[in-house]
């Protein structure tokens, strides 16, 4: 009977709104995959120009960042697991972790970026005008690509940073993980892109 | 006893503890280092790079941290049929561009 009653209160569903999370971030992937298609055109079209722009680039910076995403997913994961052992104190701590790294990322992108615009390699600056027309490519994809992926990772600390406050107060339990478990899935999404973006841009331009 | 039962139906599978995902993430640490070591072999070793020990990269994250290898045949099919579908746009393009 109480259990009915609790039932009448809050229908829930856990496979439903993880099938949904995952559609979700179907569209993700087929969103950031046709950026990743056009860059690979134009890359076989410019190679060259592509080779050259791409040493333009911080590498240190982006391997940094690469290692910063991994470790920040492997505590979102950590997290998850402490919250279905009932270790609440782990499971803040471990978002705090997240968050604390989400933002370091940041950091260092806008060091990077700060960096690249003052040596006149934005979009538009009069100085990219004169390079040659593959780099101006290249820079619009890198600003693009990676301005997007900064978008997500500003929306994923907003939804983990949420999971957060909810898990303080008891609302995300042991029995109410889904929607952590859907956060960190979001989460994880984007350091999946981010795995893609270092090879692309850093290394293998 | 009803918690536990609720308990019981919503967490019908162990999930694996935190060793398991330290592992992985070492896993994926060595695996950034050896796509920087391969890409200082010239371009042709970073593609190769590329096209390798990034989707194994990207396939520990989605197979462990993002739980797959515990789900089931439903939402593994959502995510073969949308990379599948990714990979057919990716051949479609080249066999345009290739030919053109």
């Amino acid at each position: 009977m109480s259990l009915q009653a609790s039932a009448h209160a809050e229908p829930r569903d856990d496979f439903g709104a993880k099938l949904g999370m995952w559609l979700f971030l179907v569209t993700e992937m087929i969103l950031f995959g046709g950026l990743f298609i056009g860059y690979s055109y134009m890359r076989s079209k410019y190679p060259a120009e592509f080779h050259h722009a791409g040493s333009e680039l911080n590498a240190t910076i982006g391997i940094l960042n690469t290692l910063v995403l991994l470790t920040s997913s492997l505590t979102v994961v950590l997290a998850i697991v402490s919250l279905q052992r009932g270790e609440k104190g782990k499971t803040v701590a471990f978002l705090g972790a997240t968050l604390f790294l989400a933002a370091l990322f940041l950091v260092d992108k806008g060091i990077e970026w700060t960096g690249e615009i003052g040596r006149g390699l934005y979009p538009n600056a009069p100085h990219l005008a004169t390079l040659p027309p593959g780099e101006q490519v290249f820079f619009g994809l890198y600003y693009t690509m990676t301005g997007l992926h900064g978008l997500h990772v500003l929306a994923g600390m907003g939804v983990l940073g949420w999971a957060l406050t909810r898990v303080m107060r008891g609302r995300i339990s042991r029995d109410h993980a889904v929607v952590l478990e859907n956060a960190g899935l979001y989460w994880h999404l984007v350091d999946v892109i981010w795995i893609f973006l270092l090879p692309l841009f850093y290394l293998a331009a | 006893m009803t918690e536990q039962t609720k308990s019981m139906v919503e967490h019908p599978e162990e999930s694996p503890g935190y060793g398991t995902f330290v592992a992985v993430w070492a896993a994926l640490v060595v695996l950034t280092g050896l796509l920087v070591f391969v890409s200082h072999f010239g371009q042709k070793a970073a593609v190769w790079g590329l096209l390798t020990i990034t989707p194994l990269k990207a396939g520990l994250v989605f197979y462990f941290f993002m739980h797959l290898k515990y789900e089931g045949p439903l939402v593994k099919g959502v995510v073969f049929v949308a990379l599948g579908t990714l990979l057919i746009f990716f051949a479609l393009t080249y066999a345009d561009v290739a030919f053109r």
